[in-house]
C-alpha cells in the first residue's frame, strides 16, 4: 500500500511497508530517535519519536504509515515529552561530554543538543559499573549505555552472530555478552561486525579510533542532528518545502491535533555548540 | 630566610588574620598570618584550600581519552596538560619524541606557543597589571583590569589582543580556544590548512610589535622601582627547567636542568623519564599542595622555583634574536650569575611571550604545517612519562597502563607544586618585612598577593576568578574576640565593621 500522510502540516508521500518514521525520512522531515536506525528491524524502546496519529499516541518509528493519517510531532507538547525523555536516559549513566571520545559524533548528545536541553532536571545516579576493556578492539563503558538495542540487533541479524543481550528489569537492566566468562574477549565478535560500530552513544567503541575526527570535521559540529538524520535541510512546518502542504481543514478534521498546535509553530530550536 | 615563621611555637593566644581567596591567581587559595599582641608575625602559610583528585579518578579510563580528560584541569593553561598528557601516551603506543612526525612535533610547538603566549599575556595584563601600574598598595578601584584599561587603554587593549591572539593560534590548531583536541597518541589529528596558516600569520607581526611593547612596560615598571623590585619576596634559590640539547630556552621538550644560587650546574641535560630519581615529594599537613624537592639535596635544602623565572635563568642562551637581546639585557641586570628577585618573574614571563610571538611567526613559514605525515607508530608499552615548560613552570605526567590499555596508576606534578615552597617563603617574608608590627589593612595585605601572584600560580589548575571574588578578612584578638572584619561581597560591595 501506498498514499500519502500529513506530519505537521506537510504532505509524506509513503511506500509499501514504510513506518512513519521512514516515511518522514525519505521526505526530509526529523523525527527525533536513537533505538530506531535505518535498515533495522523496528524496535520502540526510546519512545523519543513518539508522535500523535490521528490523535492517539504512538512511536513513529514502530507504526506503519497508512493513507490519510494525520501525525503531529512537532508540538510544544511533545517536544517537552522529548526533553524529559532525553533527560531521563542520562540519569543512569556517566554521560560526561567533556573527555567523552564520542562527543561531537554522539546521537545521545546531538538529540540533547535539538531537544534544548540545557539541564538534568532529575537527580542523577552517578553509577559505577565496571568497563570491559577485556577485547583487544572493542571497548565497552556500561555506563553510557541507554538500553537501545542496537547493538543487539546488529549482531543478531546484520552479523549472523547473538553477541549482545539486555538482561534485567528496570534498574537492574544491564547490556550482556554472550560468551562464558561474561567478557568482550571471550566473545567471538569482530571489530569489523556492525555490532561493533552501531552505537548511538559511546558505550561500544572500537579501541585506539579516538579523537581521529578533529573538532570540526565530525559529524554534528557543523549540522544539527535534524539535518544530518534527514540529510537533507529539515522542513519546517509551514514553510514552502517541495512538497505540498496539506489540507488544513482536512487536519483539523482528522487532528485531535494538540490544544497547543499551530501550524506555523517553529521546530525546537537547534543549538549550535562550542562543544 | 623567614622559615621560623611556618610554624608559630605558641599559636594558642595569637590573633588569625586570612586572606581568603587568594585573588587574580588561578584557583583558589589562601593566607593565614598568626599575630602576636604588638602585631608581630609569628606565623605565615599560604593554604591550597582545593582538593582534585584528578589522579585518581583517570585511573580505570583507556590512555587514549587521558590528554582530552587531564586538560580540564585548568582553564588557563590546559594546552601544556594536554601535551604533557599527550608526550606520555606517545611513549605508551612506542613513539619516543625524536620519532614523532616532523609536521606533528610542529603543529604541538605551534600549539603550545599560543598557549605560552596566551597564558603570560592574561597574567601580565589581567591579573599583575594592576598591582604594577598603581603601586600594591593602590585602592582597591584600581586593582582591576577595568581600570587598566580606563587609565591605560592602549596598554590593555593589546594585553587582551595578545591574549586573543594565542587563544586563536591554539583554536586553528586543536579546534577551540579552550579544551580542544589536537594531540593523538603518536602525533597530531589534522594539519592547518592554508586559510587557517594565513589567518595566523596575517596578524603575526603585529603580535611580535606589541609583545616587544610589553617586555618594554615591564622593563621600565622594574628599572625605575630600584631596589624595591629586586627586594620584595625575594628569595635565592635553586632553579629546575628544561633545556635544549644546546642549552637553550626551550618549552616543549629537552633535558632538565638544574642550577644552584650561583648558577652552577648542578643537573643538566637529566633525561625526564627518570624524574622519580631526581625528585620527591613532601606532604606537609596544613596545605593540599605537596612540597617536592631535589632528592640528592634532601627536603630542607632540595626544594626548588620552577617558571619564567628558572628557564630564563638557567637556559644559556634564546633562539629568537628579539628575545635572546632581551634576556642579556636582563642578566646583566641582576650583576650576577642568577637573577633572583621574585618580582623578576614578571619581567622573564615578558621575554618568553616575545620569544613565543618570534617563534610563532617562524613557525607560521614552515611547509611542514600544512603535511599530511601526522603519526607515527610503534610497539606497545605499559609506562608513560610526558615533561614539558608550562607557562607556570616544568610539568610532569607520569602512567602506567595494564595489558587491557587502562590507566592503572597516574602521577601528575604539576608546576605551582614546584614553587610551594618558595611562594610560601615569599609570603612569609613579606609578612615579616612588610607587615608585622604594622595595622593590617585591606591594601596592605595585597603586598602578600602580590608576592604569591609574581609567581602566576595556578592554586587549583583549574578555575580563574577576576576581580568580584568574595573575600573576607577578619581581625580576631588574642582572647578570639572578632576585632574587626572587612567583607567584599561577589557584587563588589565592601563591608566594615565587627557584624
Amino acid at each position: 500500500m501506498s498514499g500519502t500522510l500529513c506530519i505537521d502540516g506537510i504532505a509524506v508521500p509513503f511506500s509499501d511497508g514504510q513506518t512513519i518514521i521512514e516515511a518522514a525520512r525519505s521526505a526530509g522531515v526529523y523525527i527525533p530517535y536513537l533505538c530506531h536506525r535505518p535498515g533495522y528491524a523496528p524496535y520502540g524502546s526510546c519512545k523519543l519519536c513518539t508522535v500523535k496519529v490521528n490523535g492517539r499516541t504512538n512511536t513513529a518509528c514502530t507504526l506503519p504509515a497508512a493513507d490519510g493519517q494525520t501525525v503531529i510531532s512537532n508540538s510544544p507538547d511533545l517536544q517537552h515529552d522529548r526533553q524529559r525523555i532525553t533527560q531521563m536516559l542520562f540519569v543512569e549513566g556517566n554521560h560526561f561530554c567533556p573527555s567523552c571520545e564520542k562527543s561531537g559524533n554522539c546521537q545521545l548528545q546531538a538529540v540533547a543538543y535539538h531537544q534544548n536541553m540545557l539541564d538534568n532536571h532529575y537527580p542523577h545516579f552517578y553509577a559505577q559499573r565496571e568497563l570491559d576493556a577485556s577485547h583487544p578492539d572493542i571497548l565497552i563503558d556500561h555506563d553510557r549505555c541507554i538500553f537501545c538495542n542496537l547493538c543487539v540487533r546488529a549482531s543478531k541479524e546484520k552479523d549472523g552472530k547473538e553477541v549482545f543481550g539486555i538482561a534485567g528489569r528496570g534498574i537492574h537492566k544491564r547490556l550482556i555478552v554472550n560468551s562464558p566468562t561474561g567478557k568482550l574477549k571471550d566473545s567471538d565478535i569482530s571489530v569489523n561486525d556492525e555490532a561493533a560500530h552501531v552505537c548511538p552513544t559511546g558505550a561500544i567503541l572500537v579501541k585506539r579510533s579516538a579523537y581521529l575526527a578533529p573538532i570540526g570535521a565530525r559529524i554534528y559540529d557543523h549540522h544539527p542532528i535534524s539535518e544530518v538524520a534527514c540529510e537533507k535541510e529539515v522542513i519546517k512546518a509551514g514553510e514552502a518545502s517541495g512538497y505540498p502542504s496539506c489540507d488544513q481543514t482536512k487536519l483539523a478534521q482528522n487532528g485531535g491535533p494538540d490544544s497547543h498546535y499551530a501550524a506555523t509553530m517553529p521546530p525546537a530550536p537547534d543549538i549550535k555548540h562550542d562543544r | 630566610m623567614y622559615e621560623h615563621l611556618e610554624t608559630a611555637a605558641n599559636p594558642q593566644n595569637l590573633k588569625r588574620v586570612a586572606v581568603d581567596p587568594v585573588s587574580r591567581v588561578e584557583g583558589h587559595g589562601k593566607v593565614t598570618l598568626l599575630l602576636d599582641e604588638n602585631n608581630q608575625v609569628q606565623q605565615a602559610r599560604l593554604h591550597i584550600v582545593e582538593f582534585r583528585g584528578f589522579e585518581k579518578f583517570i585511573q580505570g579510563r583507556p590512555y587514549w581519552e587521558l590528554p582530552v580528560m587531564v586538560q580540564r584541569l585548568c582553564g588557563i593553561c590546559p594546552v601544556s596538560h594536554h601535551l604533557a598528557a599527550a608526550k606520555a601516551i606517545d611513549q605508551l603506543v612506542g613513539v619516543d619524541p625524536a620519532n614523532l612526525p616532523p609536521a606533528a612535533d610542529k603543529l604541538r610547538r605551534l600549539l603550545h606557543f599560543g598557549q605560552v603566549l596566551q597564558s603570560h599575556a592574561l597574567h601580565f595584563f589581567h591579573l599583575s597589571s594592576p598591582d604594577l601600574l598603581f603601586g600594591f598598595e593602590s585602592e582597591i578601584g584600581k586593582r582591576s583590569i577595568v581600570a587598566v584599561l580606563t587609565d591605560y587603554p592602549d596598554i590593555g587593549l593589546q594585553g587582551v589582543k595578545l591574549r586573543k591572539y594565542g587563544q586563536e593560534v591554539i583554536r586553528m590548531v586543536s579546534g577551540k580556544r579552550i579544551h580542544g583536541t589536537g594531540a593523538i597518541p603518536g602525533g597530531m589529528n589534522k594539519a592547518l590548512n592554508k586559510e587557517e596558516r594565513d589567518y595566523l600569520k596575517q596578524d603575526i607581526a603585529q603580535i611580535v610589535v606589541w609583545a616587544q611593547a610589553a617586555l618594554q612596560l615591564v622593563t621600565k615598571v622594574h628599572t625605575s622601582h630600584l631596589p624595591y623590585y629586586d627586594d620584595f619576596a625575594t628569595i635565592r634559590s635553586k632553579y629546575l627547567s628544561l633545556t635544549k640539547p644546546n642549552g637553550a630556552l626551550e618549552l616543549y621538550h629537552g633535558g632538565i636542568r638544574v642550577k644552584d644560587e650561583q648558577g652552577e650546574t648542578l643537573v643538566d641535560h637529566y633525561d625526564y623519564c627518570d624524574y622519580p630519581k631526581l625528585i620527591r615529594e613532601e606532604v606537609r599537613s596544613w596545605t593540599y599542595m605537596k612540597f617536592p624537592y631535589l632528592t640528592s639535596l634532601g627536603k630542607s635544602d632540595g626544594w626548588y622555583r620552577v617558571g619564567p623565572l628558572a628557564r630564563v635563568n638557567n637556559c644559556d642562551f634564546i633562539d629568537t634574536p628579539l628575545a635572546e637581546a632581551a634576556r642579556v639585557e636582563f642578566k646583566q641586570h641582576g650583576g650576577e650569575a642568577m637573577v633572583h628577585s621574585t618580582l623578576a618573574f614578571h619581567w622573564t614571563r615578558m621575554i618568553e611571550l616575545l620569544h613565543c610571538a618570534e617563534s610563532i611567526q617562524i613557525l607560521l613559514d614552515d611547509p611542514d604545517l600544512l603535511s599530511s605525515d601526522l603519526v607515527a607508530n610503534g610497539e606497545k608499552r605499559y609506562e608513560g612519562i610526558g615533561v614539558i615548560e608550562a607557562p607556570r613552570g616544568t610539568l610532569f605526567h607520569h602512567y602506567q597502563i595494564d595489558e587491557n590499555d587502562i590507566v592503572t596508576k597516574a602521577n601528575l606534578i604539576v608546576s605551582t607544586t614546584s614553587n610551594n615552597t618558595a611562594m610560601n617563603e615569599s609570603v612569609r617574608q613579606v609578612a615579616a618585612k612588610y607587615l608585622s608590627g604594622r595595622e593590617l589593612t585591606e591594601p596592605l595585605l595585597n603586598n602578600l598577593e602580590v608576592a604569591i601572584r609574581a609567581y602566576d600560580p595556578c592554586l587549583s589548575c583549574a578555575t580563574h576568578a577576576v576581580g568580584k571574588m568574595p573575600l573576607q578578612l577578619e581581625l580576631v584578638d588574642a582572647d578570639g574576640k572578632l576585632v574587626d572584619k572587612l567583607v567584599r561581597h561577589s557584587s563588589g560591595e565592601f563591608i566594615h565593621g565587627s557584624e
